[in-house]
């Protein structure tokens, strides 16, 4: 049994009671759909991340303004001048 | 203290941001500074659909260092996400390498009290900076123009048994992070930071005891406090049948003391895995190999080489390579001056106590090299004396130039005319009479005196072994 | 006039206007009202650019001076709200960003922009695009134009619904798990998921990075190739683009399938298929193998796997490429006027707790608990390692045949409200398309004719790594012999 609410915790999630109730029966259906997959045997498989071939190309190491501190704060839902502007962290 | 049956274990995590012009995964600026989130893309504010990129110059610094801590360099690396919330990490998550770090398995030597020790590097690894979060009060401000900017994380073997050694070793990664050019250093600017694992144990005990973190160690001086100030604090709790807490404790250096975080915060759970937004890190060895040849003679081996091929004692040696500029310019003045250990003791007693006094660098101050060099000579060829050299000293120091000149229009030239120094000794040999008398009848002592005497006279021109011989003789009458 | 316009599909659009046929203005115009007319009822965008118009002046402007103009001068193309347009809001039909503008646009729409295109607005889909159905999204569900009552499927159901109800005449839409393939399918489209790597991700709004493709959604096989020729190609914005050159799929389109193989993998053909659906993809093999080509079984024994390792993988990659929804530097802020966060841990569950819907959540809890300490090995890692085998699979699959021919989706479009309540049916509703998001390779549906209560059916082709010229080519071979672009969903005419 999932324990959502610690899950959602961690993931900084409220959820409304109802939402609690029917994950923790949707999510541990679903995880027992997976279980059927412990019978593949992978013993030695690399896992597989990145699905194609791709060749690796790095990004030269030059500076470049991309956009204005005011662009940065656009969408901000609260900030003081050019700061994002949030509940005390300490 | 602690007392004899304790021991300590101590290992440092220390992270040192690359001085690339821009950021690990994005075009921004690296720079310190800037206006309020002025160094801001939509990468580092990790904006809905932004990508990292990998900088190829913050990878080479990675490995330029793992180079240097002769650590072994995976031409295969991998970088994850570690996943946690926190405002000043945009994206919900820190780009890092956990389980495949660039850099595995080396050492570093360090040197306490003349005597070596090598201490084990387990890893170091490329990751992001974050950004940075100032409080007032009942709201708290975000910049995020240091979020993304590159750090490589030092993480060294639980070897070190001490504080000073601690220290020591911190010291000389930070040697070696400015030898290579790819960190300032700066501890107390945050630009590399030391975070110490501490553990205490009964002595000859295999099992390690539960390890404390300290952080907010911004001096190679508060690196041995807060670790000597934690070894007392576990030993006491342990002494007095408590437990010690597995937590990250502050240093507080205006106390001198660690006080936890006493952090809510759940048992941390990173939630790593491999960044599907990023490539496995895949290189050619031929790249290791290149940067390899292109490593500088670091401070060991320099100190070593100085004591062969300039004769310095190790001491010496291992002084002037602290700082790479400081090790070319004592070899400059030496080769110039063809006196090696004058140029030593010149630059670490008068060059160093200058700069300690002004805290300024060595490529901050007004003496060239070749001045300091010409300096020597005219000390070996006679022209001015040790004495009359301070005052040389201290005005090249003050306003720069050639000791040659100053000597010049300062008249001071040292006085090697015999009849010139005679007319001195005759002076001080009249003006104080009774210690004539008083000398000539057996107080040797008085000898020092009339030098002096005459030093004063020639305002410290008169060659002194002149005035030794000359003086003698006419005492002898 | 104005029917004969919209019925137009784009290459027959961008052709005239560029001989100055009808102007490009014209051609916006039509589609605006089309979009006017119908949007209300069908809600397949969620936001209308209101510089629609100026932007097709500027290419008339353009063809006046003889000024050169891209590939796409003219055409009027809806983009998934998925994709960040500069100006232009981005919802990803999410409440948490239901005021985003973004700053910067996606490579796919500048390349789009390059090439003339015309921006018409971002279309409706499911919140996140974690959906099969469209009906997730923070702004209501969208209607099938085939019939008002049925899913327009998803979670590019806006963008299909748009093309298929004459709004634009293209659209581009992502594919996580068969975004663009089942939805295309569901309404009489070509839908095309590129290769991974492909098409830059850069500023489209991450759901499961390893998986997601952005890629087109067309009336006919050669306006989807044109597309995918102009959004293709390596980006140095998303390393995980490819390098590889992009071909002319749209020029080098063959209808002639001699000494083509067409695998037909037993699997796809179990149980749960629709009669109609079964009868729908044999008669395609039947045109196919009349074209010259030549159909071969195939077993992927780990096809059973794919729903449930995609799950996995898809819901903890996007547990954490949500993680930047916090309300800090954008999106959703709770009112924390009246009732102060407590801390910030509080802070941050409020503000994605109300900006979230239901489904994102479940989605993040899952994805958030497989990769928990502990569980890592037996779920994120074991589906991975699983990913691996079921890759391998189809790359010797591919060494016995040239394309896979197999139904796109089980059944044709679904009722409103059917399936929301279970999710693992909707789940399952994906079990053809996830296999090529986990194995890499290109996938895509196309109109292959209709059910018996008269929704469409398509059948979906997949290709080994980069051959997308060959399931193009399939796909040509089908639409030329049906002919049923022509055909127009009833509830709009």
């Amino acid at each position: 049994m999932i324990n959502v609410q610690s899950v959602a915790h961690l993931a900084r999630l409220t959820l409304s009671s109802d939402e609690e109730k029917a994950f923790e029966a949707q999510l541990s259906s679903i995880v027992q759909h997976f279980s059927e997959v412990e019978a593949v045997n992978t013993a030695n498989v690399e896992p597989l991340i990145t699905p194609t071939d791709i060749t690796l190309v790095f990004r030269e190491d030059k500076k470049l303004a991309v956009q204005t501190a005011e662009e940065a704060m656009k969408n901000a839902p609260e900030r003081s001048g050019n700061l994002f502007k949030v509940p005390p962290v300490v | 203290m602690p007392s004899n049956n304790w021991e300590a274990v101590i290992g440092l995590e220390i992270h040192a941001q690359l001085l690339t012009e821009s950021k690990m995964f994005s075009v921004d600026s690296a720079s310190f500074g800037g206006a309020d989130n002025e160094y801001t893309s939509p990468v580092s504010l990790g904006m809905p659909g932004a990508l990292p990129t990998i900088n190829r110059r913050g990878v080479e610094f990675g490995i330029r260092m793992g180079l240097a801590l002769n650590c072994n360099i995976r031409t295969r690396s991998v970088f994850s996400r570690k996943n946690y919330f926190y405002p000043d990490l945009p994206k919900g998550y820190q780009i890092s390498q956990f389980d495949e770090p660039i850099c595995e398995k080396g050492y570093v030597d360090i040197y306490l009290d003349g005597k070596p020790k090598r201490i084990g590097v387990t890893r170091a690894h490329l990751e992001e900076d974050a950004g940075k979060s100032t409080h007032h009060g009942d709201y708290s401000l975000i910049n995020l123009n240091r979020a993304g900017v590159p750090l490589l994380e030092i993480v060294s073997e639980p070897d070190i048994k001490t504080p000073q050694e601690a220290a020591e070793y911190a010291r000389t990664v930070r040697n070696i992070l400015r030898y290579l050019g790819v960190c300032d250093g700066n501890l107390e600017e945050g630009s590399m930071r030391c975070d110490c694992n501490v553990s205490v144990r009964k002595t000859g005990e295999k099992k390690f005891g539960t390890k404390v973190e300290l952080k907010n160690i911004n001096s190679f001086r508060f690196v041995e406090k807060a670790i000597d100030y934690e070894i007392n604090r576990q030993i006491s709790c342990l002494e007095s049948g408590e437990r010690i807490l597995q937590e990250t404790r502050l240093y507080d250096s205006t106390k001198n003391r660690t006080y936890s975080m006493r952090s809510k915060e759940e048992a941390h759970d990173y939630r790593y895995f491999p960044d599907p937004d990023l490539l496995p890190l895949v290189f050619e060895q031929k790249w290791v190999d290149e940067i390899r040849a292109t490593l500088p003679e670091l401070p060991l081996e320099k100190a070593k080489r100085f004591q062969t091929q300039y004769g310095l004692p190790e001491y010496d040696a291992l002084v002037l390579t602290q700082e790479r500029a400081v090790a070319e310019y004592f070899e400059n003045v030496a080769k110039l001056s063809g006196n090696a250990k004058a140029s030593s003791n010149w630059i670490m007693v008068e060059l160093m106590r200058e700069l300690k006094e002004s805290e300024k660098s060595i490529e901050e101050q007004k003496i060239r090299g070749e001045d300091l060099a010409e300096l020597i000579q005219l000390i070996d060829k006679g022209t001015i004396s040790g004495k009359i050299a301070k005052t040389v000293f201290a005005e090249m120091w003050a306003q720069g130039g050639r000791p040659a000149d100053i000597v010049k229009t300062k008249g001071l030239v040292q006085v090697t005319d015999r009849a010139a120094i005679e007319k001195w000794v005759d002076e001080v040999m009249s003006a104080s009479a009774n210690q004539v008398n008083e000398y000539r009848s057996g107080k040797d002592k008085l000898f020092g005196f009339f030098v002096g005497q005459i030093m004063k006279v020639s305002r410290g021109q008169a060659n002194p072994d002149l005035v030794n011989q000359v003086l003698k003789e006419k005492l002898k009458k | 006039m104005s029917k004969n316009i919209t019925e137009l599909d784009l290459s027959t659009l961008v052709e005239k206007i560029g001989k100055k046929e009808i102007s490009a203005e014209k051609v916006t115009a039509e589609f605006k009202s089309q979009i006017e007319k119908l949007n209300t009822r069908i809600n397949a965008f969620i936001t209308v650019s209101d510089d629609c118009l100026s932007q097709a002046k500027e290419i008339d402007r353009r063809l006046a001076n003889g000024e050169k103009v891209g590939r796409l001068a003219g055409a009027p193309i809806a983009i998934k709200d998925m994709f960040c347009t500069k100006g232009l809001r981005t919802t990803a039909a999410s409440k948490m960003l239901r005021n985003f503008v973004p700053t910067y646009s996606a490579t796919v729409v500048e390349r789009l922009r390059a090439e003339g295109a015309i921006v018409m607005g971002k279309t409706n889909q499911d919140e996140f695009a974690m959906g099969s159905s469209n009906e997730t999204s923070h702004f209501g569900a969208c209607r099938n134009p085939w019939n008002f009552d049925y899913v327009p499927g998803g979670s590019s159901g806006g963008s299909a619904a748009a093309v298929s109800a004459r709004m634009s005449c293209a659209a581009v839409g992502t594919d996580t798990g068969g975004s663009i393939r089942q939805p295309a399918n569901f309404c009489h489209l070509v839908g095309v998921k590129p290769t991974y790597g492909r098409v830059s991700r850069y500023g489209i709004v991450a759901f499961a990075s390893s998986l997601d493709q952005a890629g087109p959604m067309t009336r006919t096989v050669r306006d989807a190739a044109l597309i995918l020729e102009v959004i293709s190609g390596h980006d140095e914005k998303d390393t995980t683009s490819a390098t590889k050159d992009v071909p002319k799929w749209s020029e080098n389109l063959s209808a002639q399938l001699r000494g083509m193989k067409i695998g037909m993998p037993v699997e796809y053909f179990n149980h749960g298929i629709a009669d109609d659906v079964r009868a729908t993809v044999m008669r395609a093999a039947d045109i196919l193998k009349a074209q010259g080509a030549e159909l071969v079984e195939l077993s992927l024994p780990l096809t059973k796997f794919a729903v449930p390792i995609y799950y996995l993988i898809a819901t903890c990659e996007a547990s954490s490429n949500l993680a930047r929804y916090d309300g800090v530097r954008y999106g959703h802020r709770a009112d924390f006027s009246k009732q102060a966060a407590a801390d910030l841990e509080e802070f941050y569950s409020r503000n994605r707790g109300e900006g979230f819907g239901s489904e994102v959540k479940r989605r993040i809890v899952l994805g958030t608990y497989a990769l928990s300490s502990g569980y890592y090995d037996a779920y994120y890692k074991k589906a991975c390692q699983v990913r691996r085998l079921l890759r391998q699979d189809f790359i010797e699959a591919f060494k016995k045949c040239d394309v896979i021919l197999s139904p796109a989706s089980p059944t044709p479009a679904f009722k409103i409200g059917e399936r929301i309540d279970n999710p693992l049916e909707m789940y399952l509703n994906d079990i053809y398309t996830t296999s090529a998001n986990l194995a890499g390779i290109p996938g895509m549906s196309v109109p292959a004719g209709f059910s018996h209560n008269k929704l469409p059916i398509g059948v979906q082709f997949l290709a080994a790594h980069f051959e997308e010229q060959k399931m193009l080519n399939a796909a040509f071979a089908i639409e030329q012999n049906l002919k049923l672009t022509a055909e127009v969903p009833y509830a709009i005419q």
